[in-house]
């Protein structure tokens, strides 16, 4: 009676733990790059997307200025502005990371536009990204590619 | 008499007062009375026409959007993925439909196929020039081709991104903004079917 028990507390304790672990985290300096995850795509016609979070643990702001990936020629950074409900998608410069916050690269905010697509992203397989910084520099990180229906990180966001 | 002047003038104001009171009762009555019934008539990937009317009996669950979009798109497409599998068999009375846009492009690069990846249900609609400005008019929604060169094709696309609910009758029931968790829309859904 009591061992299934354990067992599945056990079990209910290391889940998450095991599913966090899939969540990649790069630290430099200040910053902490986590939860980098994209939907795979149908061929290659249309442009796939990136997700992160970034976590300024500093007293200095930063910035992230670029992307960069082997899987596409052209990425960049998009936010999504929604005015009296019309969603339009401007090109952003470069998102603020200031000191002390964790900012989100997240469904229907700041987002990686990846375009000019090498190959098709395929579920379950992953791809590099390097993260241009203003003062951190670069920081490189293996983006998971999730389900077409993803709604989020499969890891949830590491603390 | 300078009295009877004035009770009279106090009867006219209280008169004209219910008067005014009663014109926009009967004026907000009309209002309701006439039903809001936005129509579409596009083809499908096949080529065959598909209306609005051919929907009575269903709810419909209307999005305009376009393929190209890599954040906004998707994210709501999951969520009515997520919201048909999580009606059950109640999902039969509801019916996703997805207007392009971008229509030419969407049916370059394969709509049905897209939309399928989502879930088998939506059905992707993609007209011409004509059919969709009638469709975005008749919706009273908002879609413009915005120039921006960062873009493929070399343009984004503005447009309105709520999922707008179609009752049984045609007539329109709600709007669902962006951001509205499938949670909240299958429980809307739910309290309807």
């Amino acid at each position: 009676m009591m061992k299934p028990l354990i067992a599945g507390l056990g079990l209910a304790t290391l889940l998450p733990a095991l599913a966090l672990a899939d969540c990649a985290k790069v630290s430099q300096g200040d910053l902490s790059v986590s939860a980098a995850w994209s939907r795979a795509t149908i061929g290659t016609a249309r442009p796939a997307v990136f997700y992160v979070t970034i976590q300024n643990t500093g007293s200095t702001d930063d910035r992230l200025t670029g992307i960069e990936t082997p899987v596409a020629g052209m990425p960049m950074l998009h936010e999504t502005v929604m005015t009296e409900g019309v969603a339009s998608m401007p090109h952003a410069a470069a998102i603020d990371i200031p000191a002390g916050e964790t900012i989100s690269l997240a469904p229907g905010g700041f987002h990686g536009m990846l375009m000019d697509l090498e190959a098709e992203l395929k579920e379950g397989e992953s791809f590099p990204m390097t993260l241009q910084f203003e003062k951190a520099g670069k920081v490189s990180i293996d983006t998971e590619i999730l389900p077409i229906r993803a709604r989020e990180a499969a890891c949830g966001v590491a603390p | 008499m300078l009295k009877t002047i004035r009770i009279a003038l106090w009867i006219a104001v209280a008169v004209s007062l219910v008067v005014v009171g009663v014109l926009f009762w009967r004026a907000d009555r009309q209002e309701q009375a006439v039903a809001f019934r936005p129509e579409f008539s596009l083809p499908d990937e096949a080529g065959t026409i598909r209306t609005s009317e051919e929907f009575r009996g269903k709810h419909v669950l209307v999005f305009f959007g376009f393929t190209n979009c890599p954040d906004i798109c998707p994210t709501t497409m999951s969520e009515v993925a997520q919201v048909m599998d999580d009606l059950g068999p109640e999902a039969e009375d509801v019916q996703p439909v997805f207007i392009s846009v971008d229509p030419v492009r969407d049916r370059e690069s394969g709509l049905d196929e897209y939309l399928a990846a989502f879930h088998p249900a939506i059905l992707g609609l993609a007209g011409d020039e004509a059919q969709t400005r009638a469709a975005v008019e008749s919706f009273k929604v908002f879609a413009d081709p915005e120039k921006a060169a960062s873009a493929p094709g070399g343009y984004t696309m503005s447009h309105s991104s709520s999922l707008y609910l179609i009752g049984p009758q045609g007539d329109w029931l709600r709007q669902f903004e962006y951001g509205t968790s499938a949670d909240d829309i299958t429980a809307d859904l739910k309290e309807r079917l």
